[in-house]
């Protein structure tokens, strides 16, 4: 599903990821870590399209459509609530079925009583959970999770484990992560960047 | 067409709603239009005539869709949530065209305090200047999203985009002027309407380019 050759990426004159070889066959997950700067979020963005890499090569067999990124940031807008901003992403993705999906996406991530407040007044945790409701809505063929754990609290990382779980084997993953025993024994493949 | 007009529909919608929640751009752009019009009434020295006054009228105007124009991509800038919406399957441009939309809202709607204190301060309000004033709103918001989305990925966002815009919207102040002024305003709408053509197709095509790498 990802081919990569000699990969890299260079933001002015520092080079985050340099010749990097990877192959993700279809339903792996993938388990990158590293230290901060390692370029873990990089080469994710790099996966999702949202930057060109500076060297080498790198396919990705699938439509845009049928990635989920989830990022640093929930990529929300924070002055509308939960249940708009999915009901944006529904629109735009084209889910079929989309409020039904919505309304179980909300329930199964415990954010139905607050779907109408804005996010501005969300948690972090809850704006994680959020992010991850926005990343599934469209039940996509590749996942590229960054930090998915970041915020979430005890409860919300059990839901978190839950899903991963029942993902894997069915869809391709990428996790990047610094907690790696945490969906360790989930993981076939293995990414250590330095 | 009909998915990519209810895309187009669904972003220009959140816009207008999230204006609706913020209040951030349509107060300023109406206080600065009026505040404007208000300090061109003292700045004109009596007698200066009608021409000058349209001048003015066009000089407030570009000015005004300049401060909206700043906001334009502010939510998705502070939030990222570009990103987010370039992941999407939708065509890129219906992100312009939704905004666009939104910015020719904002526009009309400052206008609408505008052309009534144009017509209190200094002269009548005539059909030509509205319909110049309709059609200089789709250009400017044409030109002005695509490079407020430009600027928005720059750090010296509030510099470069007067000094992208300005001087692209120049033949848009020339129609402007010409339409409110000449006895024949018929051929300066037409010019209006020319560039309002070229400029909407050309930002339509390159904005998948301006939000991508």
């Amino acid at each position: 599903m990802i081919l990569a050759r000699r990969l890299g990426r260079t933001f002015g004159a520092k080079r985050v990821l340099g010749g990097l070889d990877l192959h993700v066959a279809e339903r792996e997950v993938l388990l990158v870590t590293g230290p901060n700067g390692s370029g873990k979020s990089t080469l994710l963005a790099l996966c999702a399209g949202l930057l060109a890499p500076t060297e080498g090569e790198l396919e990705v067999g699938v439509e845009r459509g049928q990635i989920g990124y989830l990022a640093h940031e929930p990529l929300v807008y924070r002055e509308l609530s939960g249940l708009e901003n999915l009901d944006l992403y529904g629109r735009l993705y084209r889910v079929p079925e989309r409020r039904e999906r919505i309304g179980m996406l909300l329930e199964r991530f415990g954010l139905w009583e607050a779907r109408r407040q804005p996010v501005s007044s969300f948690s972090r945790g809850m704006q994680q959970r959020l992010a991850l409701c926005r990343t599934l809505l469209h039940e996509p063929d590749l996942l590229l999770l960054d930090e998915p754990y970041a915020g979430l609290d005890e409860a919300g990382a059990d839901l978190l484990d839950a899903e991963l779980a029942g993902l894997s084997g069915e869809r391709t993953l990428i996790l990047a992560t610094h907690e790696p025993d945490r969906v360790a024994h989930l993981a076939t493949g293995r990414l250590a960047l330095a | 067409m009909t998915g990519y007009l209810a895309d187009v529909g669904a972003l220009a919608r959140k816009d207008l709603l999230l204006e609706l929640r913020s209040r951030d751009t349509l107060p300023a752009m109406l206080l600065f239009v009026v505040s404007t019009l208000v300090v061109f009434n003292f700045a004109l020295p009596a007698g200066t005539g009608e021409t000058a006054a349209y001048g003015l009228l066009w000089v407030a105007i570009v000015f005004t869709a300049i401060l909206g124009l700043t906001r334009a991509f502010a939510a998705e800038r502070e939030q990222r949530v570009l990103d987010g919406l370039v992941l999407a399957p939708c065509d890129r441009s219906a992100i312009w065209a939704g905004k666009g939309i939104a910015v020719v809202a904002f526009l009309v709607l400052a206008e609408l305090v505008a052309l009534p204190a144009f017509a209190l301060f200094f002269e009548p309000v005539t059909w030509e200047l509205v319909a110049a004033v309709g059609l200089a709103d789709l250009g400017l918001a044409s030109v002005g999203t695509l490079l407020a989305a430009m600027a928005a990925a720059s750090r010296a966002r509030e510099l470069l985009l007067p000094l992208l815009f300005l001087p692209l919207v120049i033949p848009v102040v020339v129609g402007g002027v010409g339409a409110s002024i000449a006895d024949d305003p018929g051929r300066y709408l037409g010019f209006l309407a020319l560039y309002d053509l070229i400029f909407a197709i050309l930002s339509w095509a390159s904005f998948e380019y301006v939000v991508t790498e």
